[in-house]
């Protein structure tokens, strides 16, 4: 298949189908190839899609692609052993168009959105692993694959390879990742009547709700749960840095256990079955782990370029608008007949203009500093479940006696002090 | 260290996942003697969700059929011993939902 295109897409992810798309929609030759038996056959998502970033690329996709629940309640749950202190936030602005986000399953999704793209005339190939890119006079100038005769050329190569981006490394993008970039997130998916789950999360009709788990959920260390509704069945799963699993010696399967058998969780997915086991790195480093994303005839695009907002489980639509503005700057080197770094240079540009870079740029030593503290996953949720059960038990001492307790329950004057400055420095990195 | 209750086990987790296994390893462990003799809590023994390396005495077996392809393996060996590539195009895990 020694065949030219004008550009070759490596990997049919939420990045790389969203500038395949982009790219055959404006009539640009273009190759997509995936390295699983069909799109999604490798990916892992907890499950939620943001629906703005999708529905720039196809308007109303929500009415017929296989999305799960509109979700229309996010709670928040700060647990300890036995209890939990949570929030939320509901709103009917969200059950109704143009919805903020739904869940999905991304098996399914995935082959969805790879099908618009073919429709739009991009070739995909699947069962098709790119070992190296073809480099020649500085300049990538097509992809050798895993195929026989499996060297195929292109104007432009736009790496979607995914967190592990081992091809943006072996171009000396990026270094190995280390452990303390990447989160590791387990995940089931269990079988569940749908009507109960509406009555047991509080739903109504098709809508979902989204619940993210704090604290014990991964015994202290950085990282989240997960319980998201679909339609008729749930997503359980925990993440967390692969350096804390690492220096506590767990096993994140046991965790996930864990977590699963809690009796603040365990209520919600009692009866149901097991259906699918997955594990999928996540990356976490950040702003500051962001790799090269430009080179002379290549792009860089979604988890490939580490483009995950982990404080605000963002990371599928900043790899489709990352996705997006590759092709806009294709479609402009195009034009001008050059596709070297400088032209291409306008992708990097519009993605840290754009709310990707943004978001990445606010929180880029959030990560690193909670990862530094455990105290705030370790320490401060306990505290926090000791004043709320505290204050809200009554059994005689005044409500003054009370905040004494609270009080005293921060420990010496030296501890308050560091609570205190733990605050302030949360309250920075967050800002 | 933190202790977790013992849970269910890796082989009723992996038995609901579709594996289409190559006939070679795309795991390699490069230096069977850094595993003796360098590493004693074999970490990825641990860490791996798939529980894909077993030490068997003086070797690590690597079960790479149940392989998530995760990679948390290359970049969690504090030795960097292990050699990790994707299977074969089509092959390896094959994720149905999630």
């Amino acid at each position: 298949m020694a065949e030219k295109f004008d550009a070759i897409v490596v990997g049919a992810g939420p990045a790389g189908t969203a500038c395949a798309y982009t790219l055959a929609k404006a009539g640009v030759s273009v190759l997509l190839l995936e390295r699983g038996e069909y799109p999604g056959s490798k990916n892992v998502m907890g499950g939620v899609l943001y629906r703005k970033m999708m529905e720039d690329i196809i308007p109303g996709f929500y009415k017929e692609a296989p999305v799960e629940r509109p979700i229309v309640e996010q709670r928040f749950m700060m647990l300890d052993e036995q209890s939990a202190l949570t929030f939320s936030y509901k709103g009917l602005e969200w059950a109704e168009e143009p919805y903020n986000n739904f869940t999905v399953l991304r098996a399914k999704f995935d082959q969805w959105f790879a099908d618009k793209a073919v429709q739009q005339g991009a070739l995909l190939v699947n069962e098709t692993v790119v070992l190296e890119c073809i480099v020649e006079n500085g300049k990538v100038v097509g992809v050798r694959t895993d195929r026989p005769d499996g060297e195929v050329f292109a104007d432009v190569v736009v790496l979607a390879d995914g967190v592990n981006s081992l091809l943006a490394k072996s171009l000396g993008f990026h270094k190995e990742f280390r452990p303390d970039e990447v989160a590791l997130a387990v995940m089931e998916v269990l079988k569940l009547d749908r009507r109960i789950i509406e009555d047991r999360f509080n739903l109504e009709g098709d809508q979902g709700c989204t619940i993210e788990i704090f604290g014990d959920s991964t015994k202290g260390i950085l990282g989240t749960a997960w319980l998201y509704t679909n339609k008729d069945s749930l997503n359980i799963g925990v993440g967390a840095m692969l350096s804390g699993l690492i220096k506590h010696k767990l096993k994140p399967h046991a965790l996930l256990d864990y977590v699963k058998n809690h009796p603040m969780i365990r209520p919600y997915i009692q009866g149901s079955e097991q259906q699918e086991y997955l594990a999928h790195l996540i990356p976490e480093g950040g702003y500051r782990s962001m790799p090269k994303i430009v080179g002379n005839g290549v792009l860089v695009v979604g988890d490939a370029a580490q483009l995950v907002n982990a404080i605000h489980r963002e990371g599928s639509n900043m790899a489709m608008t990352s996705g997006v503005l590759a092709a806009e700057a294709i479609l402009e080197a195009k034009e001008a007949g050059d596709y070297s770094e400088k032209t291409l240079d306008t992708y990097r540009k519009k993605l840290l203009d754009s709310f990707v870079g943004q978001d990445l740029k606010k929180y880029q030593d959030a990560t690193h500093h909670f990862e530094r503290s455990p105290q705030y996953f370790e320490r401060y949720i306990s505290m926090m479940n000791r004043a709320a059960s505290q204050m809200f038990t009554v059994d005689g001492s005044s409500k003054w006696e009370k905040q004494k307790k609270i009080w005293r329950d921060l420990g010496t004057a030296r501890e308050k002090w560091k609570m205190a400055r733990d605050l302030m420095q949360a309250w920075r990195v967050m800002k | 260290m933190k202790e977790l209750p013992k849970g269910q086990s890796i082989e009723e987790k992996q038995y609901l996942v579709r594996f289409k296994a190559d006939t070679k390893s795309h795991l390699h462990v490069l230096d069977a003697d850094v595993c003796a003799t360098k590493c004693p809590d074999k970490l990825c023994t641990i860490f791996c969700p798939a529980e894909v390396y077993k030490w068997e005495e003086v070797r690590m077996h690597v079960g790479y059929e149940g392989c998530h392809e995760c990679g948390s393996c290359r970049i969690g060996c504090p030795y960097e011993n292990i050699r990790w590539e994707y299977p074969k195009g089509g092959h390896g895990i094959i994720f149905r939902l999630g």
